[in-house]
């Protein structure tokens, strides 16, 4: 992992690259000229109304979902040219689902384990104590041998994202990680992908959490109807949005 | 001349058993090794492979067993592979209960829910490690009860093997008729050895569709 990054961007290497990306479900046009350009250690959130492409967009990133035109890359690997290059990019990008997804039959520490193992090729007493490491980091050590159904959700997500990292990724993606979530199970989760963007995680979170997007995103994304509408940096995002479709949004969304 | 039913007869019927029991180990364990190849090709990501499998299903589910069995049997003497009786039907029921099963365990990997595809696909596991470690355990749970009620079935349809002369049970029942001309009598005990057979089967079915019916989340 690298260092904590104070600035935007602080490597400065180039990790995730969109090029005019384009996605059809059918006749609906779900992703319209996407480009974007993240760069390592770079933490990027992504809001916008339902149905707008936010989760698409992030989806077609690790390839669970294909893109039909234009050009993706992780990490100098271009996405969906060869199942090679599938399996490079997916071993390297983590991902953290709104449904957790964990795996019900396993045990928690079998769920952040299973993947170091079978895709990485980890010894299994290895890979425990990198899972254990990790379960520490998510501050959850002590519930490594139940199962997913005995735990709360927030719980769960946390475990999602243990186990999402002990592939040790150079990317995490969010999608929508906390709106399953109870309420006051929200803060555990934040305060966890608050830490990890600390240590200078790259991450990409679609959520509508806007007091996470403040406090540690280094650029906004706003998108509608499958096109980046407007981005910055949250401060001048928040403050003096350009554009009418995000003053709109955000108007419905900050109600204060 | 007309024989009397005694115990010899009786001994006769249960001593048919174990052909019946044979024909349906070896079907169910040929059926379930071709039903797991058809479940897995019927949710491959490969449409050709989906549409074989398909179209496999619906010829097996769209005839009668009795014609599959025919066709097997006099199909193979046709082509010179003079084939007993026992292997025509062990082919025959094989082919028809990978179908079956097939179709039954297609169903119960179909509703492992997408995410668990997505997790494990988003991890970089790779097909056969994700169908292995997490697919497959999750649908073997919910296909338990449903592959024992078929069992219940394909010992029933055992006896349709009598026809092409497989001295299974039912033609046992039919050769000691043939003798003693009860035939309420003789055919009577033929299916009550049938129930007590299947009833303790479906009772475990029952059983397990209980055990596993709520779906761990």
């Amino acid at each position: 992992m690298t260092s904590p990054s104070t600035a935007p961007g602080a490597t400065g290497a180039v990790m995730i690259r969109m090029e005019k990306v384009e996605k059809w479900y059918g006749t609906y046009h779900a992703l319209q000229d996407i480009n974007l350009t993240v760069t390592s250690g770079e933490r990027i959130v992504i809001c916008g109304p339902s149905g707008s492409g936010k989760s698409t967009l992030i989806r077609c990133i690790n390839a669970l979902e294909h893109h039909q035109g234009g050009r993706i890359e992780v990490d100098g690997t271009e996405v969906g040219a060869s199942s090679k290059g599938l399996d490079k990019v997916r071993a390297e990008v983590g991902m953290v689902f709104q449904s957790f997804n964990l795996f019900p039959h396993l045990t928690v520490l079998q769920n952040c384990t299973l993947a170091p193992r079978k895709v990485r090729g980890i010894a299994p007493k290895e890979a425990e104590a990198i899972a254990m490491k990790y379960l520490e980091r998510v501050r959850i050590p002590e519930q490594a041998n139940k199962y997913p159904g005995q735990l709360s959700g927030g719980q769960q997500q946390r475990v999602a994202i243990a186990r999402a990292l002990c592939m040790t990724p150079k990317v995490m993606l969010f999608d929508e990680p906390t709106s399953a979530l109870d309420p006051e199970m929200v803060k555990e989760v934040l305060d966890t992908m608050i830490s990890l963007a600390q240590d200078g995680m790259t991450m990409i979170c679609v959520t509508h959490e806007m007091g996470f997007a403040r406090q540690v995103a280094d650029r906004v994304i706003f998108m509608d109807k499958g096109e980046i509408v407007e981005q910055g940096p949250p401060e001048t995002f928040f403050a003096n949005p350009t554009n009418e479709r995000t003053r709109t949004f955000l108007g419905q969304i900050l109600h204060h | 001349m007309i024989r009397q039913f005694t115990s010899a007869e009786f001994m006769f019927l249960l001593m048919a058993v174990r052909w019946t029991l044979l024909l349906s180990a070896i079907a169910f364990v040929g059926g379930a090794l071709g039903g797991v190849l058809v479940a897995l090709a019927r949710t491959a990501p490969y449409a050709w492979l989906r549409a074989t499998a398909g179209t496999y299903i619906q010829i097996f589910q769209g005839t009668p067993l009795l014609m599959q069995l025919f066709l097997v049997f006099f199909g193979a003497n046709l082509f010179g592979a003079a084939v007993d009786p026992l292997t025509a039907a062990a082919i025959g029921l094989t082919l028809n209960g990978a179908a079956f099963l097939g179709e039954i365990w297609r169903g119960c990997i179909q509703a492992i829910p997408k995410g668990q595809w997505e997790a494990s696909t988003a991890l970089g596991l790779h097909y056969v490690t994700r169908m292995k470690e997490i697919i497959l355990p999750q649908a073997a749970k919910i296909a338990v009860a449903p592959t024992v009620g078929f069992l219940v079935l394909l010992v029933k349809s055992t006896s349709l093997a009598s026809i092409i002369g497989f001295v299974e049970l039912t033609r046992a029942g039919q050769i000691v008729n043939n003798a003693t001309f009860r035939p309420f009598l003789v055919f009577g005990i033929v299916a009550a050895i049938y129930f007590v057979l299947c009833w303790p089967l479906s009772l475990y079915s029952r059983h397990l569709e209980k055990k596993f019916g709520t779906v761990s989340r």
